[in-house]
Protein backbone atom coordinates (compact mmCIF):
# COMPACT_ATOMS: atom_id res chain seq x y z
CA UNK A 1 0.00 0.00 0.00
CA UNK A 2 1.54 3.53 -1.36
CA UNK A 3 1.74 6.15 1.78
CA UNK A 4 -0.78 8.51 -0.48
CA UNK A 5 -3.57 6.29 -0.26
CA UNK A 6 -3.60 7.15 3.24
CA UNK A 7 -4.01 10.64 2.65
CA UNK A 8 -8.12 10.55 2.59
CA UNK A 9 -8.03 8.41 5.58
CA UNK A 10 -5.74 11.05 7.83
CA UNK A 11 -7.87 13.74 6.12
CA UNK A 12 -10.84 12.03 7.72
CA UNK A 13 -9.15 11.77 11.14
CA UNK A 14 -8.19 14.82 11.02
CA UNK A 15 -11.12 16.39 10.03
CA UNK A 16 -13.53 14.78 12.65
CA UNK A 17 -10.48 15.41 15.40
CA UNK A 18 -10.88 19.28 14.38
CA UNK A 19 -14.71 18.82 14.08
CA UNK A 20 -14.63 17.44 17.41
CA UNK A 21 -12.11 19.53 19.49
CA UNK A 22 -13.45 22.81 17.76
CA UNK A 23 -16.83 22.12 19.65
CA UNK A 24 -14.30 21.82 23.13
CA UNK A 25 -14.27 25.13 23.42
CA UNK A 26 -17.90 25.63 23.77
CA UNK A 27 -18.27 22.92 26.67
CA UNK A 28 -18.87 23.69 30.03
CA UNK A 29 -16.10 23.41 32.44
CA UNK A 30 -15.36 22.76 35.74
CA UNK A 31 -12.63 22.79 38.10
CA UNK A 32 -10.96 21.14 41.02
CA UNK A 33 -7.54 21.84 42.74
CA UNK A 34 -5.70 18.66 44.57
CA UNK A 35 -4.36 20.92 47.74
CA UNK A 36 -3.51 18.71 50.99
CA UNK A 37 -4.46 15.77 49.40
CA UNK A 38 -7.78 16.80 49.15
CA UNK A 39 -10.14 17.61 46.84
CA UNK A 40 -11.78 21.09 46.26
CA UNK A 41 -14.73 21.24 45.94
CA UNK A 42 -15.07 17.24 46.80
CA UNK A 43 -18.29 17.46 45.60
CA UNK A 44 -18.78 18.78 41.70
CA UNK A 45 -22.26 18.96 40.43
CA UNK A 46 -22.46 18.95 36.54
CA UNK A 47 -25.50 18.71 33.61
CA UNK A 48 -26.67 15.12 32.69
CA UNK A 49 -26.30 14.67 29.15
CA UNK A 50 -24.03 16.56 27.80
CA UNK A 51 -20.43 16.57 27.80
CA UNK A 52 -18.11 18.09 29.90
CA UNK A 53 -14.58 19.03 30.73
CA UNK A 54 -12.92 19.25 33.96
CA UNK A 55 -9.93 21.39 34.64
CA UNK A 56 -7.75 19.57 37.82
CA UNK A 57 -4.66 21.59 39.20
CA UNK A 58 -2.49 20.25 41.64
CA UNK A 59 -1.20 22.58 44.17
CA UNK A 60 0.40 19.37 46.26
CA UNK A 61 4.13 18.96 46.13
CA UNK A 62 3.59 15.40 44.54
CA UNK A 63 2.59 14.05 41.36
CA UNK A 64 -1.12 12.61 41.77
CA UNK A 65 -3.63 10.88 39.23
CA UNK A 66 -7.09 11.79 38.85
CA UNK A 67 -9.09 8.66 38.51
CA UNK A 68 -12.60 6.99 38.28
CA UNK A 69 -14.05 3.91 37.13
CA UNK A 70 -17.28 5.13 38.04
CA UNK A 71 -16.47 7.05 34.57
CA UNK A 72 -13.57 5.75 33.49
CA UNK A 73 -11.19 8.24 33.70
CA UNK A 74 -7.62 8.24 34.57
CA UNK A 75 -4.81 11.12 34.30
CA UNK A 76 -1.56 11.87 36.09
CA UNK A 77 -1.66 15.59 37.23
CA UNK A 78 2.22 16.55 37.66
CA UNK A 79 2.67 19.06 41.00
CA UNK A 80 2.01 22.74 40.16
CA UNK A 81 0.12 21.74 36.54
CA UNK A 82 -3.46 21.93 34.99
CA UNK A 83 -4.64 18.75 33.40
CA UNK A 84 -7.93 18.66 31.53
CA UNK A 85 -10.28 15.49 31.18
CA UNK A 86 -13.17 15.28 28.73
CA UNK A 87 -16.30 13.52 30.61
CA UNK A 88 -19.62 12.31 29.92
CA UNK A 89 -22.20 12.68 28.50
CA UNK A 90 -23.34 10.99 31.50
CA UNK A 91 -26.64 9.85 33.39
CA UNK A 92 -27.83 11.19 36.33
CA UNK A 93 -26.49 10.21 39.54
CA UNK A 94 -23.41 10.16 41.24
CA UNK A 95 -20.01 9.18 40.78
CA UNK A 96 -17.07 8.72 42.66
CA UNK A 97 -13.48 9.80 41.88
CA UNK A 98 -10.32 9.72 43.75
CA UNK A 99 -6.43 10.15 43.10
CA UNK A 100 -5.14 6.82 42.43
CA UNK A 101 -1.64 8.05 44.48
CA UNK A 102 -3.79 8.40 47.50
CA UNK A 103 -7.00 6.63 47.61
CA UNK A 104 -8.09 8.69 50.90
CA UNK A 105 -8.51 11.55 48.90
CA UNK A 106 -11.71 11.28 46.57
CA UNK A 107 -14.78 13.36 45.66
CA UNK A 108 -18.15 13.10 43.93
CA UNK A 109 -19.39 14.10 41.03
CA UNK A 110 -23.03 14.68 41.09
CA UNK A 111 -24.64 14.59 37.58
CA UNK A 112 -27.75 16.21 37.96
CA UNK B 1 3.88 0.80 53.74
CA UNK B 2 0.34 -0.62 52.49
CA UNK B 3 -0.86 2.53 50.67
CA UNK B 4 3.19 1.60 49.07
CA UNK B 5 2.33 -1.82 49.00
CA UNK B 6 -0.62 -2.19 47.42
CA UNK B 7 -0.08 0.84 44.81
CA UNK B 8 3.41 -1.06 43.26
CA UNK B 9 1.27 -4.08 43.63
CA UNK B 10 -1.58 -3.11 41.37
CA UNK B 11 0.81 -1.52 38.69
CA UNK B 12 3.09 -4.68 38.66
CA UNK B 13 0.22 -7.32 38.40
CA UNK B 14 -1.20 -5.79 35.36
CA UNK B 15 2.78 -5.94 33.77
CA UNK B 16 3.18 -9.48 35.15
CA UNK B 17 -0.27 -10.64 33.78
CA UNK B 18 0.73 -9.74 30.15
CA UNK B 19 4.08 -10.62 30.75
CA UNK B 20 2.84 -14.33 31.63
CA UNK B 21 0.53 -14.58 28.90
CA UNK B 22 3.38 -13.94 26.67
CA UNK B 23 6.14 -16.17 28.66
CA UNK B 24 3.31 -18.98 27.71
CA UNK B 25 2.71 -17.84 24.19
CA UNK B 26 6.64 -18.53 23.86
CA UNK B 27 7.19 -21.21 25.47
CA UNK B 28 10.06 -23.72 23.73
CA UNK B 29 11.29 -21.00 21.82
CA UNK B 30 15.10 -20.72 22.44
CA UNK B 31 16.24 -17.71 24.22
CA UNK B 32 13.27 -16.53 24.72
CA UNK B 33 14.26 -15.89 28.41
CA UNK B 34 16.57 -13.42 27.28
CA UNK B 35 13.95 -11.60 25.20
CA UNK B 36 11.08 -11.68 28.54
CA UNK B 37 14.32 -10.29 30.32
CA UNK B 38 15.79 -8.09 28.15
CA UNK B 39 11.76 -6.66 27.35
CA UNK B 40 11.68 -6.42 31.35
CA UNK B 41 14.82 -4.06 31.51
CA UNK B 42 13.71 -2.23 28.40
CA UNK B 43 10.40 -1.34 29.98
CA UNK B 44 11.85 -0.31 33.39
CA UNK B 45 14.19 2.23 31.34
CA UNK B 46 11.63 3.28 29.87
CA UNK B 47 9.17 3.45 32.30
CA UNK B 48 12.27 5.96 34.26
CA UNK B 49 12.48 8.14 31.02
CA UNK B 50 8.40 8.22 30.54
CA UNK B 51 8.31 9.34 34.09
CA UNK B 52 11.03 12.10 33.90
CA UNK B 53 9.04 13.36 30.65
CA UNK B 54 5.43 13.24 31.82
CA UNK B 55 5.46 16.66 31.54
CA UNK B 56 6.46 17.38 28.58
CA UNK B 57 4.70 14.40 27.17
CA UNK B 58 1.27 15.97 28.63
CA UNK B 59 1.93 19.61 27.92
CA UNK B 60 2.49 19.13 23.84
CA UNK B 61 -0.44 18.38 21.85
CA UNK B 62 -2.44 20.95 23.78
CA UNK B 63 -2.46 19.13 26.84
CA UNK B 64 -3.81 15.91 25.58
CA UNK B 65 -0.32 14.39 25.31
CA UNK B 66 -0.67 11.59 27.76
CA UNK B 67 -4.14 10.39 26.33
CA UNK B 68 -2.26 10.35 22.65
CA UNK B 69 0.62 8.84 24.08
CA UNK B 70 -1.20 5.84 26.23
CA UNK B 71 -3.38 5.22 23.39
CA UNK B 72 -0.35 4.92 20.56
CA UNK B 73 1.56 2.57 23.45
CA UNK B 74 -1.52 0.36 23.53
CA UNK B 75 -2.54 0.30 19.83
CA UNK B 76 1.21 -0.12 19.05
CA UNK B 77 0.83 -3.31 21.26
CA UNK B 78 -2.23 -4.86 19.57
CA UNK B 79 -0.40 -4.24 16.59
CA UNK B 80 2.64 -6.64 17.76
CA UNK B 81 0.39 -9.28 19.41
CA UNK B 82 -1.49 -9.40 15.85
CA UNK B 83 1.53 -9.82 14.38
CA UNK B 84 1.98 -12.57 16.41
CA UNK B 85 -1.00 -14.53 16.59
CA UNK B 86 -0.98 -14.40 12.76
CA UNK B 87 2.38 -15.40 12.31
CA UNK B 88 1.51 -18.06 14.92
CA UNK B 89 -1.75 -19.81 13.75
CA UNK B 90 0.80 -21.13 10.42
CA UNK B 91 3.75 -22.09 12.56
CA UNK B 92 1.95 -23.33 15.56
CA UNK B 93 0.84 -26.74 14.70
CA UNK B 94 5.33 -27.08 13.98
CA UNK B 95 5.84 -25.67 17.10
CA UNK B 96 3.80 -28.72 18.89
CA UNK B 97 5.45 -31.33 16.37
CA UNK B 98 8.82 -30.52 17.27
CA UNK B 99 8.00 -29.63 20.94
CA UNK B 100 6.19 -33.31 21.32
CA UNK B 101 9.37 -34.75 20.54
CA UNK B 102 10.88 -34.90 23.19
CA UNK B 103 13.42 -32.13 22.65
CA UNK B 104 12.46 -28.82 24.58
CA UNK B 105 14.15 -26.11 22.50
CA UNK B 106 11.81 -25.45 19.10
CA UNK B 107 13.67 -23.61 16.04
CA UNK B 108 10.19 -22.85 14.32
CA UNK B 109 9.30 -19.68 17.00
CA UNK B 110 12.16 -17.70 17.43
CA UNK B 111 11.11 -14.57 14.42
CA UNK B 112 8.44 -13.38 16.47
CA UNK B 113 9.77 -13.79 19.69
CA UNK B 114 11.33 -10.44 18.95
CA UNK B 115 8.00 -8.87 18.19
CA UNK B 116 6.87 -9.93 22.02
CA UNK B 117 9.53 -8.45 23.25
CA UNK B 118 8.14 -5.14 22.19
CA UNK B 119 4.99 -5.89 24.21
CA UNK B 120 6.29 -7.05 27.37
CA UNK B 121 8.88 -3.65 27.25
CA UNK B 122 5.70 -1.63 26.36
CA UNK B 123 3.83 -3.37 29.16
CA UNK B 124 6.55 -2.66 31.69
CA UNK B 125 7.18 0.49 30.69
CA UNK B 126 3.42 2.21 30.66
CA UNK B 127 2.77 0.79 34.72
CA UNK B 128 6.21 1.14 35.68
CA UNK B 129 6.36 4.83 35.19
CA UNK B 130 3.36 5.56 37.28
CA UNK B 131 5.38 3.57 40.21
CA UNK B 132 7.93 5.72 39.66
CA UNK B 133 6.17 9.06 39.93
CA UNK B 134 4.35 7.70 42.64
CA UNK B 135 7.49 7.11 44.68
CA UNK B 136 8.96 10.01 43.50
CA UNK B 137 6.14 12.00 45.23
CA UNK B 138 6.04 9.40 47.71
CA UNK B 139 10.06 10.59 48.64
CA UNK B 140 8.96 14.28 48.00
CA UNK B 141 6.63 13.82 50.57
CA UNK B 142 9.18 12.33 53.41
CA UNK B 143 7.39 9.09 53.41
CA UNK B 144 9.67 6.93 55.72
CA UNK B 145 12.42 4.50 54.91
CA UNK B 146 10.72 1.94 56.17
CA UNK B 147 8.08 2.09 53.52
CA UNK B 148 10.16 1.86 50.58
CA UNK B 149 11.93 -1.07 52.15
CA UNK B 150 9.21 -3.32 53.21
CA UNK B 151 6.51 -1.67 51.04
CA UNK B 152 8.32 -1.97 47.26
CA UNK B 153 9.49 -5.27 47.67
CA UNK B 154 5.96 -7.04 48.93
CA UNK B 155 3.67 -5.54 46.29
CA UNK B 156 6.53 -6.69 43.98
CA UNK B 157 6.72 -9.89 45.12
CA UNK B 158 3.02 -10.31 45.55
CA UNK B 159 2.63 -8.91 41.96
CA UNK B 160 4.96 -11.38 40.28
CA UNK B 161 3.78 -14.40 42.40
CA UNK B 162 0.65 -13.64 40.75
CA UNK B 163 2.01 -13.58 37.31
CA UNK B 164 3.74 -17.15 37.71
CA UNK B 165 1.03 -18.28 39.56
CA UNK B 166 -0.84 -17.98 36.50
CA UNK B 167 1.92 -19.33 34.30
CA UNK B 168 2.46 -22.65 35.80
CA UNK B 169 -1.34 -22.66 35.91
CA UNK B 170 -1.43 -22.33 32.18
CA UNK B 171 1.44 -24.82 32.00
CA UNK B 172 -1.10 -27.71 32.83
CA UNK B 173 -2.45 -27.05 29.51
CA UNK B 174 -1.99 -29.98 27.43
CA UNK B 175 0.61 -28.70 25.13
CA UNK B 176 -1.80 -30.38 22.07
CA UNK B 177 -4.09 -27.28 22.78
CA UNK B 178 -1.40 -25.38 24.19
CA UNK B 179 -0.78 -22.57 21.46
CA UNK B 180 -4.41 -22.63 20.37
CA UNK B 181 -5.01 -21.56 24.26
CA UNK B 182 -2.57 -19.00 24.84
CA UNK B 183 -3.23 -17.96 21.23
CA UNK B 184 -7.03 -17.15 22.11
CA UNK B 185 -5.86 -15.67 25.35
CA UNK B 186 -3.30 -12.95 23.73
CA UNK B 187 -6.08 -12.11 20.66
CA UNK B 188 -8.62 -11.43 23.73
CA UNK B 189 -5.70 -9.76 25.55
CA UNK B 190 -5.56 -7.40 22.31
CA UNK B 191 -8.52 -6.41 22.25
CA UNK B 192 -8.77 -5.27 25.71
CA UNK B 193 -5.74 -2.92 24.60
CA UNK B 194 -7.63 -2.06 21.94
CA UNK B 195 -10.44 -1.17 24.04
CA UNK B 196 -8.82 0.50 26.58
CA UNK B 197 -7.14 2.97 23.83
CA UNK B 198 -10.71 3.90 23.15
CA UNK B 199 -11.11 4.71 26.23
CA UNK B 200 -7.94 7.21 26.59
CA UNK B 201 -8.99 9.09 23.02
CA UNK B 202 -12.96 9.33 24.46
CA UNK B 203 -10.95 11.06 27.35
CA UNK B 204 -8.62 13.17 25.10
CA UNK B 205 -11.95 13.88 22.74
CA UNK B 206 -10.77 12.98 19.83
CA UNK B 207 -13.28 10.30 19.63
CA UNK B 208 -17.52 10.41 19.76
CA UNK B 209 -18.28 7.97 22.74
CA UNK B 210 -21.36 5.90 21.06
CA UNK B 211 -23.10 5.60 24.31
CA UNK B 212 -20.97 6.57 27.12
CA UNK B 213 -22.13 3.61 29.91
CA UNK B 214 -23.90 1.10 27.89
CA UNK B 215 -24.41 -1.15 30.16
CA UNK B 216 -23.15 -1.27 34.17
CA UNK B 217 -22.04 -4.77 35.92
CA UNK B 218 -20.49 -3.05 38.68
CA UNK B 219 -22.64 -5.17 41.00
CA UNK B 220 -21.30 -8.37 39.44
CA UNK B 221 -17.62 -7.30 39.48
CA UNK B 222 -15.88 -4.06 40.32
CA UNK B 223 -13.36 -2.54 38.30
CA UNK B 224 -11.86 -1.00 41.23
CA UNK B 225 -11.04 -4.66 42.79
CA UNK B 226 -8.22 -6.32 42.37
CA UNK B 227 -10.06 -9.43 40.46
CA UNK B 228 -11.37 -6.56 38.17
CA UNK B 229 -8.39 -5.43 37.22
CA UNK B 230 -7.12 -8.52 36.82
CA UNK B 231 -9.74 -9.49 34.42
CA UNK B 232 -9.48 -5.70 32.96
CA UNK B 233 -5.80 -6.59 31.88
CA UNK B 234 -6.63 -10.40 30.45
CA UNK B 235 -9.79 -9.16 28.71
CA UNK B 236 -9.89 -5.04 28.81
CA UNK B 237 -13.25 -5.65 30.70
CA UNK B 238 -14.44 -2.68 32.33
CA UNK B 239 -17.96 -2.80 34.40
CA UNK B 240 -19.40 0.19 32.58
CA UNK B 241 -18.21 0.27 29.09
CA UNK B 242 -18.34 3.35 26.45
CA UNK B 243 -19.72 2.47 22.68
CA UNK B 244 -16.35 3.36 20.91
CA UNK B 245 -14.40 0.90 23.41
CA UNK B 246 -16.86 -1.79 22.85
CA UNK B 247 -16.82 -1.05 18.99
CA UNK B 248 -12.82 -0.88 18.90
CA UNK B 249 -12.67 -4.25 21.45
CA UNK B 250 -14.68 -6.02 18.31
CA UNK B 251 -13.04 -5.08 15.26
CA UNK B 252 -9.40 -5.70 16.97
CA UNK B 253 -10.97 -9.41 17.83
CA UNK B 254 -12.74 -9.74 14.11
CA UNK B 255 -9.48 -8.76 12.61
CA UNK B 256 -6.84 -10.52 14.57
CA UNK B 257 -9.34 -14.00 13.99
CA UNK B 258 -9.66 -13.85 9.97
CA UNK B 259 -5.98 -13.19 9.64
CA UNK B 260 -5.38 -15.73 11.86
CA UNK B 261 -8.02 -18.04 9.45
CA UNK B 262 -6.15 -16.70 6.21
CA UNK B 263 -2.77 -17.58 7.08
CA UNK B 264 -3.74 -21.20 8.68
CA UNK B 265 -5.80 -21.92 5.30
CA UNK B 266 -2.83 -20.66 3.03
CA UNK B 267 -0.42 -22.64 5.10
CA UNK B 268 -2.72 -25.63 4.61
CA UNK B 269 -2.82 -24.86 1.21
CA UNK B 270 1.03 -24.71 1.28
CA UNK B 271 1.04 -27.73 3.01
CA UNK B 272 -1.07 -30.46 0.76
CA UNK B 273 0.94 -28.92 -2.37
CA UNK B 274 3.71 -29.03 -2.05
CA UNK B 275 4.18 -32.09 0.13
CA UNK B 276 2.98 -34.85 -2.98
CA UNK B 277 5.55 -33.62 -5.66
CA UNK B 278 8.60 -33.71 -2.36
CA UNK B 279 7.33 -37.36 -1.92
CA UNK B 280 7.23 -38.20 -5.51
CA UNK B 281 10.70 -37.30 -5.92
CA UNK B 282 11.65 -39.12 -3.21
CA UNK B 283 10.22 -42.33 -4.04
CA UNK B 284 11.40 -41.88 -7.56
CA UNK B 285 15.19 -41.57 -6.02
CA UNK B 286 14.69 -44.72 -3.66
CA UNK B 287 13.64 -46.69 -7.00
CA UNK B 288 16.71 -45.70 -8.98
CA UNK B 289 19.21 -46.33 -6.06
CA UNK B 290 17.23 -49.80 -5.89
Amino acid sequence: MRWTSLLPVLAFVGATAFAVTARADAMPAFHLVLQNHKFEPATLKVPAGTKFKVLVTNHNPTPSEFESTDFNREKIVLPNTTITVFIGPLDKGSYKFYDDFDHATTGVLIVE
Amino acid sequence: MLGIALLVFREVLEAALIVTVVAAATRGVPHRRVFIGGGIALGVLGASVVALCMGFIEGSLGGIGQEVFEACVLLTAVVMIGWHVTWMSGHGKEMVKEMQRVTDSVKAGSSSVAVLLVVVALAVMREGSEIVLFLFGMAAGGAGKLGFIGGVPIGLACGVGLGFALYFGLLRIPIRYFFTATNWMLVVLASGLAASAAGYLLQANLLPAWGNQLWNTSWLLSDGSIVGQAVHILTGYVARPAGMQLVFWIVTFVALVTGMRLVSMRMAAKRCCAKPPSHSAVSTGATRTA
